[in-house]
Formats: structure tokens, C-alpha cells, sequence
């Protein structure tokens, strides 16, 4: 970002250890930790937020005066968050084929595949 | 693994296949060891970021994938033809229509579309090169080998043979095991690469790299239609990368995304193949629309009606594009609030494509047309897209396409649609612009016997297909009842017209190289935007210098003011990218790491992708910088290509 690490990119080095530190642990909360699958599923969508914001700050350019203060980056991520929650929405719209699954006599579908994990 | 589970046997069509590849492919190395011109191949091309060869390398690569899809189809028709003659058995056709689609659509009407825009929209805004032209060699290599990875499925290892959409389970490993389906996993997933990598250096290229004073409504509409198709391409191809991840990961390493057991969502698959799916129909008919509207202006010697309605129209069908994926599967037996969602959804998409054939209609109108090949093109698109857009709207009403879905009549609707817009708009957009990349102009009367024997055929092979297929005639079927034949003989005799229409399209190409005149001037077709101003052939840095834009058709008033793109004062040197091997070779053994992953050698996939991060790390600590091309050098290289 400042002109004096265009050689040693310092930023994009922590970053970058940040980063795997970052996934190791995701790796480890997922594989070798004996926390409830609710924390562990808190505990990586915490970690990915954190290692969002790193790849905004540290790589991409967010408050370059370049990219107009992160207007542009603001921007396209606008529009990234708008096709995710098509996708997100979308799917369960058309997957729930429009109708309701809980007539009691047979239980959700998602709930189901969750308690397997236990 | 024994060689003849490697290799595909006995098929007398395939063994063909087998001796005329080793046949071509030794043909190759023999003239270039002949001609000494190894050397030349790999300078010159394998290793160039010129973005101007690059696209010459997209377009050559998607007419040989035209004609692989050609024969495809011409074998289908004829198995079609004549049902009792076995020409075809079940699976071989199968593994046809399945390669023809995926052929056509993914590695056919993107390259080619991807190769134009390469080639036209830096020249047409002014830039010398791509904004990252490392990474648009790296994406043509990525395209090419992907290609490769999946042509080569027909003699090695087996086609997939699921359809080009790969639905699940069918395409899952319970039911489609060995190493096909993974072919189709594998060769999307290396092209789809270079995809996104092209969409977002075309993005950053027209959004920073134009020349200076041209705003974004005084674009070409052209690289409006480029800029709104790498958005799309931005957006949809990631949800195809997952789609594709989640069913490698499903069949390869036992995982239940898509299966029928184990809790997976088989449909889920449709969901997100159609979710990039339809976004992906308008990524290849957008920049058709852009072609078609370059050629109708130049040709009726008008503005384009209507510009900014063009491209806000543009800008509203890649919108809706994103929301209309579920009539691809009306009848998966969702709800009838789903289904009327998704039916109106469809139906607005009509809106913007009705403004824009009526922006076409009003330019053309009261104007003095000139017949030339690639205004006949343009001209025979617009009622044929028509037909195939009405019926589009049919099918898009959910009721009625539990009748029509899965029938011939959608058949035709797609391929009416596909050829009409995107094939026509191919052939059209090589025509018009022939001359800016090879020097000279095809064949004007050769090009129109192509023209006519190819829009004729297309009518007569497509058009019966709508009756046989409100006749009940379902698609993917090798037999056929006997009051569907005369219809399908029609259409094998039209399908043989377009095959008729491409090969002498093709010797056009030969001959034009022959005989055609040679273009003095950059103006060919006496042109209005900007990539006219530069003298033919086209020096390797475009521009000597840059015009200052004011306004719409900047080369018309360019030729108005006497300006030209060599303006001796004002000369400096440029600096323009060098040329690397790097892509080339980290493609190649990105593919040798998918093609192990295809026959599920795991060790080998790990060595190649290793060897893939070592090339990234190479490219890291690649200091080069480029060149700059001296003053001097620029007024010489002008002068000879301007005749001063």
C-alpha cells in the first residue's frame, strides 16, 4: 500500500502467515477438537470472517486511493453479496419445491442430515 | 490397468478417429520439422501475450471444435435418418449428443466469441494490450488444454455420456463409473479457469484502460456487450467451479453431494448447473448482440438506434439472466408458486431482447444497405433469432412446458437461438472483421455461397423439428417410431446443408489467403469505431498514439478531422509486455494433473499440482517488466504500414 514495501511486500507476508494460521486452525476445529458441531460451525464461520476481512485489507486494495477509497471493490462486493443471497434464497425456494416439509409425520430433511454429524 | 481399458475398443467409427489422429498429429510434426519451424511456432505463438495472436489462436481452435461438433451432429443426424442401419448403437450415441453439446457451447461458442473480443476490444477502446496480458495467455492455454482434456475422451478412457448438462445421479459414480463422466469434471474445470480469468481482465480492461475522453456511453457497443458479458462471467462461472468441485469430490473421493443415498440431493446438481446455466446461454448470445449491432451500423451507414437503449437493455437481460435457471427444470415437480415465479421471470427477459430487434429494425430503416456477407449474416439473424425467442417465451410458460420439455420442439427453440444468434454472429464477426487480422477480406462470393447453403440448411434441419416435436418425438433417443421419419429426413438433409455451408466457409479461408487483395489501408469496410483507425496489418503495440475521444463512431470523426493514430509529434516510447513460456507450461502440467485426476491416479494429480504451485512461485519472483519500443522503431514500422 505505501510506496516503501513495493519490494518487500511486509503486508502481503503477514497476511499471507495469517492466512494459513487462520485455515490450520479452521482444520484443527473441524478435525481434532471435541467442541459441540454448533461451536464448531461458529467457530469456522467466525475464522472465514476473519480471514475475509484480512484478504480485503491486506491484498485487495481496500483503501487504496486508486480504487476510490474501496468504492470500486464496495461496489463489486455489492453485487456479490446480492447473486449470494440469489443462490442462498433461491435454492431453498426451488428446493423446497414450494411446499412445506413438517406434516409431522416425517421430520425436516436439513435437521436430519445435521444430527448425523453428532 | 490393462491398454484396453486405457484405450476405447471396438468401434470401427473410433478406430477411424484413432488413424486419423496419429495421422494429423504426425502430418503436423512432419511439416514443422520440414519447414524447420519449431522455433517460429514456439516465438511467435506458443509463448506470445500479444493479445491480437492470442485471440487468432482462440478462433482457430473454436472452428476445429466446430467441426468436431459438426461431425457429432452429422452422425447423429444419420443415425437419426436411418434408425434400422445400426450405424450408431445406444451408448455411442449417447457419448454423442453428449460431446456435442459440451463441445458447442463450452469449448466452440465462448473461444470463439472469447477470441473476437481478444482481438477487437483493446482495438476498439484504445489499449495496446490487455490489462494483464500474462494471465489472457495463461487463459487461452487453460481453455486449450481443457479442450484437449476433453476431446481426447473419445479414444482414451471413454466419452461421458450423461448429456451436456451431467445431470445427477446419472452422472454420479453408481451409475456412470470409469473414467467419462470425469472427463466432462475435469475438462470444464480447466477451461472454466481460463473463463473467469478472461472476464476479469476484459472487466478491468474497459473499465481502465480506454483511451483518453472516451466515457463509457461513448463505448462501441461491442465492448458494451464484452464489458456486460464479463460481468456475468464473473458472477455465474463460480457457482459452475463448485458444481463441478462438489461432483468431483463426490465421485472421486466418496463424498454425497448429489446421490441418491447417503442424504445427497440429486437435484441440487440442475439447481446450480442451470444457476450458472442460463447466465451462461447469454454469456455466448450478448456478444452476438454487440457483433450483429456493429455490422448493422457500419452496413446501413448509420448510427446505431437507440444506443443507450441497447445497452441498458443489455445491462437488464444480464440481470434477469440470474433469475430465471428454474424453467430449465419446470418439471422437476416443484410447486406451482416456484414454477409461476420463475414463468414470469422468463417472460420479462422477452422485454429488453424485443427493444433491441427493434433498435436493429429502426437502424435499418431508411437506410442504404450494403449486401455484403456479413450484413447478410446480420440480416438473417434477425427473424430467424425471432422464431426461436417466440418459441423460447412458449416453453417459458411452466404449464405448457410439461409438454414440451425434453421434446424436439425445445430442440429446435435452442438451436434456433444458438445458431441464429451466437453461430451467426461467429461467422459474421470473422467476416467483418478478417481483414484487421489477416490483411485481406474473405471472399465476398464464395462467402455468400456459404451463407446461403448454411442459413438455408439451418432452416430446413431445425424448423421440422418444432413439428416432430410437438409430435411427442423425445431428445436423447438413438430409435425412433416410423411417423416421426419424414420429418427427421428433412432435417438430416438440412444438417447436411450447414455441413455443406461450413466446409466451403472454410475453403473461403483458403482461397481469400490465395487470391484476395491485399488491404492497403486499415478501413476496410469504410468503418465508424476506433479498431478501423489502425493501419493493416495491425502493429504489435496498436496504437502510435492515442486519438482524444469526444464522442460515439470516434474513428468517423477522426476521418472527419484528418486525425490519424501516428501523430509524429507526439510520439513516445511504449511499453508493451515480453514474451513467456510460462503459461504454456504451467497449463500443460495443470492438464497432466487433471488427466491423472480423470483416471483417479491420485499420486500423479498431487505431483502435477505441485509442479502447478512451483510455476506460480516461478511466475512470483518474475521481475520482468516488459520492454519499451523505441520512437524511432514506432516511425518506422508506421510509415511501412502506412505507405508514407
Amino acid at each position: 500500500m505505501s510506496k516503501n514495501t513495493k519490494h518487500v511486500p511486509v503486508q502481503h507476508i503477514i497476511g499471507f502467515l495469517l492466512s494459513i494460521v487462520l485455515t490450520l486452525l479452521a482444520v484443527w476445529a473441524a478435525l481434532g477438537s471435541n467442541l459441540p458441531v454448533a461451536w464448531i460451525i461458529i467457530a469456522i464461520m467466525a475464522l472465514a470472517i476473519i480471514q475475509a476481512g484480512i484478504q480485503l485489507f491486506m491484498f485487495m486494495h481496500m483503501t487504496e486511493s486508486s480504487s476510490g477509497g474501496g468504492h470500486v471493490p464496495w461496489n463489486m462486493m455489492f453485487h456479490g453479496f446480492v447473486l449470494a443471497a440469489i443462490i442462498v434464497a433461491g435454492s431453498l425456494f426451488t428446493m423446497s419445491f414450494g411446499f412445506h416439509h413438517d406434516h409431522g409425520s416425517h421430520t425436516d430433511h436439513q435437521e436430519e442430515s445435521s444430527h448425523q454429524h453428532d | 490397468m490393462q491398454l484396453d481399458e486405457f484405450f476405447v475398443t471396438g468401434e470401427p467409427l473410433i478406430y477411424g478417429g484413432m488413424v486419423s489422429i496419429v495421422l494429423v498429429t504426425s502430418a503436423i510434426i512432419f511439416l514443422l520439422t520440414y519447414l524447420k519451424r519449431w522455433g517460429w511456432l514456439w516465438r511467435e505463438w506458443l509463448t506470445t501475450v500479444d493479445h491480437k495472436k492470442i485471440g487468432i489462436m482462440y478462433i482457430l481452435s473454436a472452428l476445429a471444435m466446430l467441426f468436431r461438433g459438426g461431425v457429432d451432429a452429422l452422425m447423429m443426424r444419420v443415425q437419426l435418418a436411418f434408425p434400422n442401419m445400426n450405424f450408431l448403437n445406444s451408448q455411442h450415441y449417447n457419448e454423442i449428443f453428449t460431446t456435442h453439446g459440451t463441445v458447442m457451447i463450452i469449448f466452440m461458442a465462448m473461444p470463439f466469441l472469447v477470441g473476437l473480443m481478444n482481438i477487437i476490444v483493446p482495438l476498439q477502446i484504445g489499449a495496446r494490450d490487455f490489462a494483464f496480458p500474462f494471465v489472457n495467455a495463461v487463459s487461452f492455454w487453460s481453455f486449450f488444454f481443457g479442450a484437449m482434456l476433453f476431446n481426447i475422451s473419445f479414444v482414451i478412457g471413454g466419452s461421458p455420456d450423461a448429456g451436456w448438462t451431467s445431470y445427477t445421479p446419472l452422472a454420479g459414480a453408481a451409475l456412470s463409473p470409469g473414467p467419462g463422466q470425469n472427463f466432462y469434471l475435469m475438462g470444464l474445470q480447466l477451461a472454466g479457469i481460463g473463463t473467469l480469468a478472461t472476464g476479469i481482465n476484459l472487466m478491468v480492461t474497459i473499465l481502465k484502460m480506454r483511451a483518453p475522453g472516451m466515457k463509457m456511453f461513448d463505448m462501441p457497443i461491442f465492448t458494451w456487450s464484452t464489458l456486460v458479458t464479463s460481468f456475468i462471467i464473473i458472477f455465474a462461472f463460480p457457482i459452475l467451479t463448485v458444481a463441478l468441485a462438489l461432483l468431483t469430490i463426490d465421485r472421486i473421493f466418496g463424498s454425497q453431494f448429489f446421490t441418491l443415498t447417503g442424504e445427497g440431493m440429486p437435484m441440487m446438481w440442475a439447481n446450480l448447473f442451470w444457476m450458472w446455466g442460463h447466465p451462461e446461454v447469454y454469456i455466448v448470445i450478448l456478444p452476438a448482440f454487440g457483433i450483429f449491432s456493429e455490422i448493422i451500423a457500419t452496413f446501413a451507414r448509420k448510427q446505431l438506434f437507440g444506443y443507450k437503449a441497447m445497452v441498458w437493455s443489455m445491462i437488464l437481460i444480464a440481470g434477469l439472466s440470474f433469475l430465471v435457471w428454474v424453467h430449465h427444470f419446470f418439471t422437476m415437480g416443484a410447486g406451482a408458486l416456484v414454477n409461476s415465479v420463475f414463468s414470469v421471470s422468463t417472460m420479462l427477459i422477452a422485454v429488453p431482447t424485443g427493444v433491441k430487434i427493434f433498435n436493429w429494425l429502426a437502424t435499418l430503416y431508411k437506410s442504404r444497405i450494403q449486401m455484403t456477407t456479413a450484413m447478410m449474416w446480420s440480416l438473417a439473424f434477425i427473424p430467424s433469432f425471432v422464431i426461436g425467442g417466440v418459441t423460447g417465451v412458449m416453453l417459458g410458460m411452466a404449464a405448457a412446458d410439461y409438454q414440451f420439455h425434453n421434446s424436439y420442439f425445445l430442440i429446435a427453440h435452442f438451436h434456433y437461438v444458438l445458431i441464429a444468434g451466437t453461430v451467426f454472429a461467429c461467422f459474421a464477426g470473422l467476416v467483418y472483421w478478417y481483414p484487421k487480422m489477416f490483411g485481406h477480406k474473405l471472399n465476398e462470393r464464395i462467402g455468400k455461397h456459404s451463407f446461403w447453403w448454411f442459413l438455408i440448411g439451418f432452416h430446413v434441419c431445425f424448423f421440422p423439428q418444432y413439428f416432430v416435436g410437438l409430435d411427442g418425438m423425445p431428445r436423447r433417443v438413438f430409435a425412433i417410431l416410423p411417423e416421426w421419419m419424414p420429418l427427421n429426413v428433412i432435417s438430416t438433409v438440412g444438417a447436411f446443408g450447414m455441413g455443406v455451408g461450413f466446409v466451403i466457409f472454410v475453403y473461403n479461408i483458403y482461397y481469400s489467403y490465395r487470391y484476395s487483395k491485399r488491404e492497403e489501408k486499415g478501413d476496410a469496410w469504410d468503418g465508424r469505431t476506433l479498431e478501423w483507425a489502425t493501419p493493416t496489418p495491425v502493429p504489435f503495440y496498436n496504437f502510435a498514439t492515442l486519438p482524444e475521444i469526444n464522442g460515439r463512431d470516434a474513428f468517423l470523426s477522426m476521418k472527419k478531422n484528418n486525425e490519424t493514430t501516428f501523430d509524429e509529434e507526439r510520439l513516445e516510447p511504449i511499453h508493451m509486455p515480453s514474451n513467456t513460456g510460462q503459461p504454456i507450461i504451467m497449463m500443460a502440467i495443470l492438464a497432466f494433473a487433471s488427466f491423472a485426476l480423470v483416471f483417479e491416479w491420485i499420486g500423479l494429480a498431487v505431483i502435477g499440482l505441485i509442479g502447478t504451485l512451483i510455476m506460480m512461485g516461478i511466475r512470483s519472483f518474475d521481475y520482468d517488466d516488459g520492454y519499451h519500443v523505441e520512437v524511432d522503431e514506432i516511425k518506422k514500422i508506421e510509415r511501412s504500414a502506412r505507405g508514407l
